[in-house]
């Protein structure tokens, strides 16, 4: 083809980096689910607010140390994925 | 502390900004001079503070009344955010690639230049971002205001006036440094740098009255926790939609408020930057909400009733005698205010000239009479009407200031204002995911959704009887009440933002998708929803190579022309440069480049990098008049592609076929090669077969020739000459039938006749064969009733042979034969199965070769021919013969019609 297709099979790194990009796009789900429990917590017997507020600030900090730890690979698979694009771009 | 330390502080404050500006400015300038990019300046670090300026006055006083009035609500205006960024690799990714690719200078210059560079969808864009934005300007003046007003509760001080002079300043400020330069990439190197040290100020302010609170005032975050659950209220409990719709609010709000979008997007040096953002910029949002409920705690413990909860942070040092932490405290505010105002008047101010000013302008030119010939300097203008735009923008936050007076609480403006720009929200995601998506679609979605967020939300912000009369709020125009503004279409009940919320975006997405799905693009429109949708796809690069803005047709010599306008906008040098850089890889020597559709979309993009992709747009179009990019060309090309496809597919099923033929030829010769060998090998078994004969004939034929043979010896001698002379003409009889049959040449003689009948006559035939053996035959007559119309006398041999064959070989001690006789359809079936050791895996494909013979040749006394006659036989009369292996002994199938129709084979 002229096109060069995307291989259906890939080595273990890329494999690797490809289930990086996964959990990057699952980490808001996840955080917006857990970032909604305390809305159930409501209804049944609350926690207080002081309960609720240790609950979500120790879940953002989970949140910011997940993004931390998927943003290294990630940064490396943006450079790679850039090919020619970015390589103009930071000629100028 | 009295005005008399507060202004000069102030003043110092921003004369520190103006130093940072400007020495980060000359900093940028002078890399650039030496041909390297500032790296310091535009670090990560430095872009994530930058994304700091979505924490304005509002959090950094307004958050701690807030908490005072919801408990936890506060904290959804800073989650939202931090789930978009956390999710970046989804969203943020594919928006500042875009912004990067297309030269974006702004939210409504995205937008506008996604359906199609329209000015229109600018335009509307423009005046939500306006209206929107103006109420939160007005809310930072109100802010600063309002500190001041705290420290000096017994001077007689004049809010409005003090208000009035921020504005001014921060204009004059946004002006020197944020329309210094009509930059190709719209990136200001002074401004960034100052909003990074002031988000370092508010950060710090805020973290050392937190501290304070909780290790100076309480006894640590036990204790502090502890007041926390005391001043529990009911008020304080999380309202589960209120809770859900602000975290996707903010969310919204965080892609397109233009401020946000600002430095996000426009201001971004580098892609990667975003990865670190991705966790620093939530880090930064946490560390900021940290210390918001115990400083209202400790505001709620320690204050008078009735202080306003929204100035905490300011009053509750001040009070208690912190002075020096008051002063920072005052500074935090002040810098979060003034980052705020400075961003978005240089947003604004961007959008306001790029899509208003500018277009007005061009448009009261003719364009015929050479309106770009006309000498002068566009950026001049350009410049100006940024400079005005700030001045009016400041200005309007100022009126709507000193108009709603200043009096309601910070969050409920904030919000509204983030209201108000989610409506971009629809036409942004159908821009970057959705082909589909129209300009007349994203224009109707706009309007609609900005209608209904005035209408719900923004109007009766002022108050009954202000805009909207009271009688209208209570019973809806006209006393229609299911128009209501705050119980539209019969929803009552809900939080009058959620309301709005739901029916301004609900109402937009269903007229956006709507008219989108019934209108028809341009064709500009979609040669840019194509790039932008599939920006990360490169493989679409190749398809859309010469899928530019602008038609293919031979132009005329427009280049003079478009390089002067281009002088006017980008200045002499940088665009005589560009000219000619152009014109040289063009393989032509000056400053003129033909003008084809490739250069026409390089230069129209440098332009928008100043002027906006509209803009741009119309410029170019103006010069080179009826070359915009048609239907056919972007058929021409589409069908460019796929002729280009369907020929490399044509090689690919060309080349597929040639090998098939390849490998037929090769199989083809290796199966030549093979009947070669085979024939070698059976002329040197027929020669040996027949010399052995012959060599006893002549052996004893000699003998006989002597006198001294006695008549006994004579006759016993005529015997084997005999015998031998017998195996020698079988011998010749089987290569002769072999070789008729081979050839097809065989005469069938068909009768009618009963298998079991054929069976028993094979049975008698072959008992001659090792007599002395005696063989138990399984027989199932009932199934052998079959009548079958073939040669009989050809099948019977068939039998008898490998009946023979098994009297011959079978090892068992006590041997036994089964024969299973099956008939399906038209096909009988039979089995000979006896119980010996059969025949070893290897050879199994060898027995029906000619000569083949796997034990002593003389032991049986056949020339190996038999199985191959067999098979040349069964396949004469449309069947076969086959080894049946995994049956515990040796097996052969032999298979064949009941009613051979006609000649199945012919030679």
């Amino acid at each position: 083809m002229a096109r060069p297709r995307a291989p259906l099979f890939l080595e273990r790194e890329t494999y690797r980096r490809r289930r990086i990009m996964d959990g990057a796009r699952v980490l808001p789900v996840l955080g917006f689910v857990l970032v909604l429990l305390p809305v159930l917590w409501t209804s049944g017997g609350r926690q207080g607010t002081a309960g609720e507020a240790t609950y979500l600030f120790v879940l953002w900090l989970g949140l910011i140390l997940a993004a931390a730890l998927l943003s290294r690979p990630l940064r490396g698979a943006l450079r790679r994925d850039d090919g020619t694009g970015a390589g103009k771009d930071t000629s100028r | 502390m009295t005005l008399n330390v507060l202004i000069p502080a102030a003043l110092g404050y921003v004369v520190f900004l103006f130093v940072i500006a400007s020495l980060a400015e000359r900093q940028a300038e002078r890399l650039r001079q030496i041909g390297r990019r500032p790296r310091l300046l535009r670090s990560p670090l430095v872009y994530t503070l930058s994304l700091s300026v979505y924490c304005t006055a509002w959090t950094f006083y307004g958050a701690v009344g807030y908490a005072v009035r919801s408990g936890l609500e506060f904290i959804t205006i800073y989650l939202g955010p931090t789930l978009v960024f956390v999710g970046w690799w989804w969203l943020l990714r594919k928006l500042v690639r875009i912004g990067k690719a297309q030269r974006v200078t702004s939210i409504a210059d995205l937008i506008s230049a996604r359906y199609g560079k329209s000015n229109l969808v600018g335009v509307i864009v423009t005046l939500l971002a306006v209206v929107a934005t103006t109420p939160y300007i007005a809310l930072q003046l109100q802010s600063i205001a309002l500190s001041f007003g705290a420290f000096a509760a017994d001077e007689v001080l004049a809010p409005r006036q003090l208000a009035m002079w921020v504005a001014a300043g921060l204009a004059v400020f946004t002006i020197l440094f944020g329309t210094r330069n009509l930059d190709a990439n719209e990136q200001h190197h002074g401004v960034v740098t100052a909003i990074a040290v002031e988000a370092v100020v508010k950060l710090v302010a805020l973290l050392a009255v937190g501290v304070w609170v909780v290790w100076g005032l309480a006894d640590g975050p036990a204790d502090i926790m502890a007041r926390v659950a005391a001043n529990d209220r009911p008020d304080w409990a999380i309202q589960p939609g209120r809770w859900m719709g602000l975290i996707f609010l903010a969310g919204v709000a965080i892609l397109t408020l233009p401020r946000m979008f600002q430095v996000m997007v426009v201001e971004n040096a580098d892609e990667t930057h975003l990865a670190t953002a991705s966790w620093a910029f939530p880090l930064y949002l946490m560390a900021m909400s940290l210390f918001v409920l115990p400083i209202a705690v400790a505001g709620m413990d320690n204050m008078p009733a009735g202080s306003n909860p929204d100035l905490y942070v300011l009053t509750l040092p001040h009070s208690l005698g912190q002075n020096g932490l008051a002063m920072l405290a005052f500074l935090g505010g002040f810098s979060a205010a003034t980052s705020m105002v400075i961003i978005a008047s240089i947003a604004l101010a961007t959008m306001v000239s790029n899509h208003i000013v500018v277009p007005l302008w061009l448009a009261r030119r003719p364009h015929a009479a050479g309106g770009m010939r006309v000498a002068g300097d566009m950026r001049g203008l350009v410049l100006n009407a940024r400079r005005l735009s700030i001045g009016v923008i400041l200005g309007l936050g100022y009126v709507y200031f000193a108009i709603s007076g200043g009096s309601r609480a910070l969050a409920a403006i904030g919000l509204i204002s983030f209201a108000g720009m989610a409506q971009v929200l629809p036409a942004l995601v159908g821009a970057l995911y959705w082909r589909g998506a129209s300009r007349l679609g994203a224009a109707a979605g706009l309007i609609v959704g900005a209608l209904a967020w005035l209408y719900a939300l923004f109007l009766p912000s002022f108050g009954p009887g202000v805009v909207m009369g009271a009688d209208l709020m209570t019973y809806g125009p006209f006393g229609i009440g299911w128009l209501r503004p705050h119980a539209l279409f019969g929803v009552e009940g809900l939080d009058p933002l959620l309301h709005a919320l739901f029916w301004s975006l609900a109402l937009n997405t269903l007229v956006f998708i709507a008219v989108s799905l019934v209108s028809f693009p341009t064709p500009v429109e979609r040669v840019q929803s194509a790039l932008f949708v599939n920006v990360f796809d490169p493989g679409r690069d190749d398809d859309w190579r010469g899928a530019r803005g602008w038609s293919r047709e031979p132009a005329e010599d427009e280049a003079e022309d478009l390089l002067a306008m281009s002088q006017r906008l980008l200045g002499e040098a940088e665009a005589q440069g560009f000219f000619a850089a152009e014109a040289g890889a063009q393989g032509k020597t000056g400053f003129l480049p033909d003008p084809t559709p490739d250069f026409l979309d390089r230069l129209e993009r440098e332009l928008a990098g100043s002027v906006g992709a509209a803009t741009a747009h119309a410029m170019i179009a103006q010069i080179v008049g009826g070359r915009l990019v048609t239907v056919d060309d972007l058929m021409a090309v589409a069908s460019e592609t796929a002729q280009i496809m369907e020929h490399s597919a044509q090689l690919e099923a060309k080349s597929e076929e040639l090998a098939r033929t390849a490998r037929q030829l090769r199989e083809a010769n290796e199966m030549l090669q093979k009947l070669s060998v085979q024939k070698d090998s059976f002329l040197s078994q027929i020669s040996h077969e027949l010399r052995t004969p012959m060599t006893s004939i002549r052996a004893f034929s000699e003998i006989l020739m002597d006198d001294e043979v006695t008549g006994e010896e004579t006759i016993r001698y005529a015997r084997i000459i005999h015998d031998e002379s017998i195996r020698l003409t079988r011998l010749l009889d089987d290569l002769l039938d072999l070789s008729v049959l081979e050839n097809g040449q065989v005469n069938l003689d068909i009768q009618e006749g009963g298998l079991n009948e054929l069976i028993d006559r094979a049975i008698m035939a072959s008992a001659s064969v090792l007599p002395e053996r005696q063989f138990t035959i399984r027989r199932q007559p009932l199934d052998e009733a079959i009548t079958l119309k073939t040669d009989i006398g050809r099948l019977t041999q068939v039998f008898i042979n490998v009946l023979s064959n098994a009297r011959k070989y079978c090892d068992a001690t006590d041997p036994e034969m089964r024969i299973g006789v099956r008939k399906r359809g038209d096909r009988v079936t039979v089995d000979f199965i006896d119980n010996g050791s059969g025949i070893p895996k290897k050879s199994q494909a060898l027995i029906f070769e000619k000569f083949a013979r796997l034990t002593d040749t003389h032991q049986a006394g056949g020339a190996g021919l038999g199985l191959a006659i067999c098979r040349e036989i069964m396949l004469n009369l449309g069947g076969d013969i086959t080894y049946l292996p995994g049956q515990g002994g040796a097996a052969f199938r032999v298979s064949f019609p009941a009613r051979l129709a006609a000649r199945p084979r012919a030679a």
